[in-house]
């Protein structure tokens, strides 16, 4: 089992965002997602520039796999998104027209986990269409997984998101911008005040959600570092790229992989706190017992 | 314009009294599920036995109506053949077409009923012409219903770059999310429409009253809560009022309802070919009502002189989440 870095799901200013790379090229992570998931007006990095930074990490020995936008709208997104994908390496696709984007230009495509694959058979599909790994939906449990790898009859990768903010929903409305009151098409790149997202609490103050742009997150970070022992059939886990200590967040879970002690203060990174009741066949805001095993 | 240009007018049943309020009151084509996981409405007390959909069939197909089954959840690992066998009842009962989301249906469908008309469902998030045409490309899909995020330019830039018949919401209760791509209902209660075919499914809801005030819970989490001069509404997740930063507000939506009766000329010019009532879950009442306003209004929208009448928009009101309607993404401002 091995680890992953996913794409940055935050807009984050150019020189964050390559001193994040320069540092993550020393991570013990076989692959590492590039590209603009969540939002086509973020735009510090170009598709130039994000093609050059894929090349950088490849020289240093990183399998780059570029990430396509979960929600692809207009013209110029699909022909970014061409430009990712004529670069010949790996497609991350996370929308049914990057598949077709991959399918013309040749290349295999990992099976986003906004794709949807629930059971055995669709998951043989994307393997006849070319994809080469799957990552299942964030809601699965480790009753689904099993299942799913039981009913199938190929032989893809399979990759967990392990840790992150889980990005729950996509609209196409800013709820950033809406925020500020101020339209989409006009947002300030307010992102850019929020490098981890806008808390969201009730109205009794339980941090409940994040908003991050046209993405709706999790408050509470998904982990499941204390369910390590008991993955089967799983190649890699992914790290969801985070502004501060991820590189201790990677260490952790290359220790737990490792069998190796580990400590981390998870109340200090993640103080609205760890949960992993997906994976369980609970709600996903459900932390579980497990996670006390840490 | 020539009558035969209109989009079909595509309307909600639940129950088959709603199939035939919809088919009495104009519509072209009604939409409706099995009694169990395979469709996004899988409420207690909804929807068609294999009997039902028979009876509703033939009476649509009498008078000269369609019926498109939905089964547009996703096939659930270890169950995939509960879903296979309402394809096959779907074929076998006579329906126009399937509604399908997952690849995997759709490519059981395209092998064991090639036959049958194949449409993509909202659930399927085909936000782009290229997945559109990748589903054409593989199932031979006649037909993609889009999910309620793309602008009019949008909606005519996907028109223009397929070959696929392309249907739009044109009333209903306003899904603020890519459809398909939102899991907020599991993350609250364990159960989604990806997987259970609900969303902030009423098993989980709690009204709370307390004194003249009314809190409406989710699986324990507070999603509003009501002062005493204020109608309290179902708590839908995405609608409820939360705390960002210092302001108590509407983060994701307010509780509204799509209304494109304004804009319905501009998606005839377009070329959509379909305009979809949402409202499975609704009455009869309901969807006679709707059925009837978006056939008057559908009927005079290719006239030049075309204006919503205002009979038209208090039909609509009396029946709209909230009370309250919006364009939704269509107007780019509501983005």
């Amino acid at each position: 089992m091995q680890l992953t870095l996913g794409p940055i799901l935050y807009y984050w200013p150019r020189q964050q965002v390559l001193d994040f790379y320069a540092a993550a090229a020393d991570w013990p992570v076989a692959t590492i997602y590039l590209g603009e998931v969540v939002c086509a007006r973020r735009h510090e990095l170009k598709t130039a520039d994000w093609l050059a930074l894929g090349q950088e990490l490849a020289q240093q020995g990183k399998q780059v796999v570029f990430s396509s936008q979960a929600v692809l709208e207009s013209g110029s997104d699909l022909s970014s998104l061409r430009r990712l994908a004529a670069a010949g390496g790996w497609l991350e696709a996370n929308d049914l027209g990057a598949i077709r984007v991959a399918r013309q230009s040749e290349i295999p495509y990992v099976a986003g986990t906004h794709l949807n694959i629930y059971n055995g058979s669709t998951l043989d599909w994307h393997a006849q269409a070319g994809a080469v790994r799957w990552l299942p939906p964030l809601e699965a449990s480790q009753s689904m997984v099993a299942q799913i790898l039981a009913e199938r009859t190929n032989t893809l990768e399979t990759e967990l998101f392990a840790h992150g903010h889980l990005p729950l929903a996509f609209s196409a409305r800013c709820f950033t911008a809406r925020h500020y009151d101020l339209n989409k098409d006009a947002c300030e790149f307010k992102c850019l005040e929020h490098p981890i997202g806008l808390a969201l609490h009730t109205r009794e103050g339980q941090a409940f959600l994040r908003l991050n742009g046209i993405q709706t997150q999790s408050a509470a970070c998904h982990a499941l570092i204390a369910d390590i022992p008991q993955l089967q059939g799983i190649d890699y886990l992914r790290i969801s790229p985070q502004p501060g200590y991820t590189a201790e967040i990677i260490a952790a879970y290359s220790a737990q992989i490792n069998t190796q002690p580990h400590t981390i203060d998870w109340q200090q990174i993640h103080p609205e706190g760890i949960v992993n009741g997906y994976w369980h066949g609970q709600a996903g805001i459900r932390p579980t017992a497990q996670l006390e095993t840490i | 314009m020539p009558a035969t240009a209109l989009p079909e007018l595509v309307c909600p049943a639940g129950s088959l009294p709603a199939l035939k309020a919809a088919v009495d009151h104009g519509a072209d084509a009604v939409y409706l599920g099995f009694k169990n996981a395979t469709n996004a409405r899988n409420f207690a007390g909804l929807n068609f036995t294999d009997a039902q959909i028979k009876t509703g069939i033939d009476y649509a197909k009498q008078r000269g109506k369609s019926v498109l089954i939905a089964i547009n959840t996703y096939a659930q690992a270890g169950r995939v053949a509960e879903w296979h066998r309402a394809i096959d009842a779907a074929a076998d009962a006579g329906a126009d077409a399937v509604i399908l989301a997952d690849l995997g249906l759709l490519d059981y469908a395209t092998r064991v009923h090639p036959t049958l008309h194949r449409h993509l469902s909202v659930q399927g998030s085909a936000t782009n012409f290229e997945a559109v045409n990748l589903a054409h490309d593989y199932f031979g899909i006649r037909r993609a219903v889009l999910p309620r995020v793309l602008t009019l330019p949008q909606v005519e830039y996907v028109i223009k770059n397929t070959p696929v018949e392309i249907e739009v919401f044109g009333f209903g209760s306003l899904c603020v999310m890519a459809e398909g791509r939102c899991i907020l209902s599991s993350y609250a209660t364990g159960e989604s429409p990806n997987t259970h075919g609900v969303c902030s499914p009423a098993s989980h809801v709690q009204w709370i009253p307390q004194g003249d005030t009314m809190s409406t819970r989710l699986n324990g989490i507070l999603i509003d809560h009501f002062a005493a001069d204020e109608p309290a509404g179902y708590p839908t997740l995405c609608k409820g009022r939360f705390e960002v930063n210092d302001a108590t507000y509407y983060a994701l939506e307010e509780p509204t309802s799509l209304n494109a009766l304004a804009v319905l000329p501009e998606l005839l010019r377009i070329g959509v070919r379909a305009i979809k009532v949402e409202g499975r879950q609704r009455s009869p009442a309901y969807t006679a009502e709707v059925t009837k306003t978006l056939r008057a209004a559908l009927d005079a929208a290719a006239d030049p002189r075309y204006s919503v009448k205002p009979a038209w928009q208090q039909a609509l009101n009396k029946v709209s989440e909230g009370h309250q309607q919006t364009l939704g993404a269509y107007s780019r401002p509501w983005r």
